[in-house]
């Protein structure tokens, strides 16, 4: 089935009807595509984290309609057939290692799955393969988690959920808090989901380093509303714009901008520094071909 | 200029982990008003260093080396007059309220002290002031941002008057601007109230606002130098748990090239300038 996700002049409002009302999306049009990998990018309160939760129905709509799939979730929708969408579409909180318990990895992992139906024997098989998917040996699903280092408990917590076998995964903010390795090492965990399992990605994130390397969809979030969707080239190629809505910039965009107000010239922005580097060779005095160095 | 602290020959294991020391003979001192940034990837010894220094860890059999602190050496008794002068910020801004309100946790340990209230409540309001904070004094500390939370720990930390304050991956959960806002309190407190600051990082930022930045890696001490220095070392910054600065990226993808670059690291601004100037050339 096609899991494209759907919203159709979608808003949201916390506590309906009592004095703490408060607006936190409104008219959100947008389709987030079966197989692609989405980067949502927002202030802290645009809105980022209320939208997600409406992808896999943790919250309904107050009006209009979202679509997961052939499932279309009004306001009026009945909590009670939710759990399928639940399960096709994985979510990753942030910091999703304060929420393991169990006293061994492989329970942990085999946690999600037995709680949606799949019996123990199944669940620990698939805890096996997970383990494995996100990058961890056969020998820490016999180990308690609270063991692990951070970055190893941050996979084993993503390994729960995709236990669950979802064909979308959401995660928000997944290498917050990480050292500079722990975070590689996570992101190209996810990219390779992306590529070789097909999943479809949706990351919520304040790096636009990781937009500009893993996205090919960015949507732009400000005041509870969707303020441009696009390609990272799209989006970052307008440097004052994010700029006026203090949004990040990727660093290879920063430095381009700042060469072009030299008067550098670049066919289109860069968004890495080996594109820039590809970019600027021309444009500057070249030695003999030094095929010595690293 | 003073030392203010002073680590000679530390040697340190956990009471668990006996056969593998956290720290191997380290040796640094740190002078009044300095900067610096304690870097080493994850288990490098980095917050066992931070710890040791405030008197933190439970000193056993086998552990030697000493630490002075603004000329005292740490002993058992005289750790609290160390702890005066030293105060700690840590990674999660969740962790560290105890007060109702923003200015009752800013309070709360100089109500351990015994202050009078008069001066207390010129204190909070003087830290508050300090880290931008005090029109939310009256607030309930678990609804402000991460940045907000951390400012307020630091307002915790200078109502105390120390003449250190240590930030141990102070900014690491935070979003940009939070880190942006937190950096900016700390160098204020370092350039007018000559703060000795100590670091300990995986941010590039941070460690780019240091004078010095210490390298750890599996206990021992590998590497001190400016940030200029150690930016230098390009890839293997990875391996001390620090990016690579894009300017250094950039070098390197330029050399791969062909391109005749700087021989040393450049900044970004000193990055532009110097490939404008070689456009000129062309």
């Amino acid at each position: 089935m096609v899991m494209d996700i759907t919203f159709k002049d979608v808003g949201y409002t916390y506590q309906v009807g009592t004095p703490f009302e408060s607006r936190a999306l409104h008219e959100i049009n947008l389709t987030l595509r079966d197989h692609a990998f989405t980067a949502i990018i927002g202030h802290t309160g645009s809105g980022k984290s209320t939208l997600v939760q409406h992808l896999n129905a943790l919250l309904k709509p107050t009006s209009g309609t979202v679509t997961i799939g052939d499932r279309v979730i009004t306001p009026e929708t009945n909590n009670k057939n939710l759990k399928p969408i639940r399960q096709k579409v994985g979510m990753v909180f942030q910091f999703p290692e304060s929420q393991l318990f169990e006293e061994t990895v492989a329970k942990d992992i085999a946690f999600g799955p037995m709680n949606f139906g799949v019996s123990e024997e199944e669940s620990l098989k698939r805890a096996k393969e997970m383990v494995q998917l996100v990058g961890l040996k056969d020998a820490v699903l016999e180990r308690s988690p609270f063991d692990l280092s951070g970055g190893q408990m941050r996979r084993v917590a993503i390994a729960g959920v995709l236990a669950m076998k979802p064909e979308v995964l959401i995660l928000d903010e997944p290498t917050a808090g990480l050292d500079p390795e722990g975070r590689r090492d996570i992101m190209g965990m996810v990219q390779r989901l992306h590529q070789e399992n097909q999943l479809t990605v949706i990351l919520i994130t304040h790096l636009m380093e990781d937009v500009a390397n893993y996205a090919d969809q960015v949507v732009v979030m400000e005041n509870g509303g969707v303020v441009k969707v696009g390609t990272p080239r799209e989006v970052f190629s307008n440097v004052q714009w994010l700029r006026d809505k203090q949004l990040g910039v990727p660093e290879t965009a920063a430095f381009a901008d700042q060469l072009i107000k030299k008067g550098f010239q670049f066919k289109q922005m860069p968004l890495t520094e080996t594109e820039l580097a590809d970019e600027l060779l021309p444009q500057l005095p070249q030695a003999g071909r030094n095929d010595n160095v690293e | 200029m003073a030392k203010i602290i002073d680590v000679t020959n530390l040697n340190y294991r956990y009471p668990q982990q006996t056969e593998h020391p956290a720290l191997k003979d380290v040796n640094f001192s740190v002078d009044q008003g300095e900067w610096v940034a304690i870097i080493g990837h994850n288990g490098s010894g980095k917050s066992t260093l931070a710890k040791s220094i405030d008197g933190l860890l439970p000193i056993g059999e086998g552990d030697s080396g000493t630490i002075k602190v603004g000329g005292i050496t740490l002993t058992e008794d005289s750790v609290w007059d160390i702890r005066k002068k030293i105060g700690m910020v840590f990674q999660n801004p969740d962790n560290q309220f105890v007060g109702a309100t923003v200015e009752d946790d800013v309070a709360f340990g100089l109500e351990n002290h015994g202050m009078p209230r008069e001066e207390m409540v010129t204190r909070v309001h003087e830290a508050l002031k300090r880290v931008r904070m005090l029109e939310f004094a009256k607030r309930e500390p678990a609804r402000l941002s991460g940045g907000q939370k951390q400012r307020v720990a630091i307002a915790g930390v200078i109502a105390q008057q120390p003449d250190i304050i240590i930030l141990d991956e102070a900014t690491s959960m935070l979003d940009p601007e939070g880190r942006v806002e937190v950096l900016e309190i700390v160098r204020k407190l370092k350039e007018e109230e000559n703060m000795t600051v100590l670091s300990i990082t995986h941010d590039i930022d941070e460690t780019e606002n240091a004078n010095r930045i210490i390298v750890l890696d599996d206990g021992q001490l590998q590497e001190s130098g400016t940030p200029e220095k150690i930016f230098a070392y390009g890839n293997r910054l990875i391996a001390m748990g620090l990016d690579v600065p894009y300017a250094e990226r950039l070098r390197t993808a330029l050399r791969k090239r062909g391109t005749i670059v700087p021989a040393q690291y450049l900044n970004e601004e000193g990055m532009v300038d110097w490939l404008w100037t070689s456009h000129l050339k062309m």
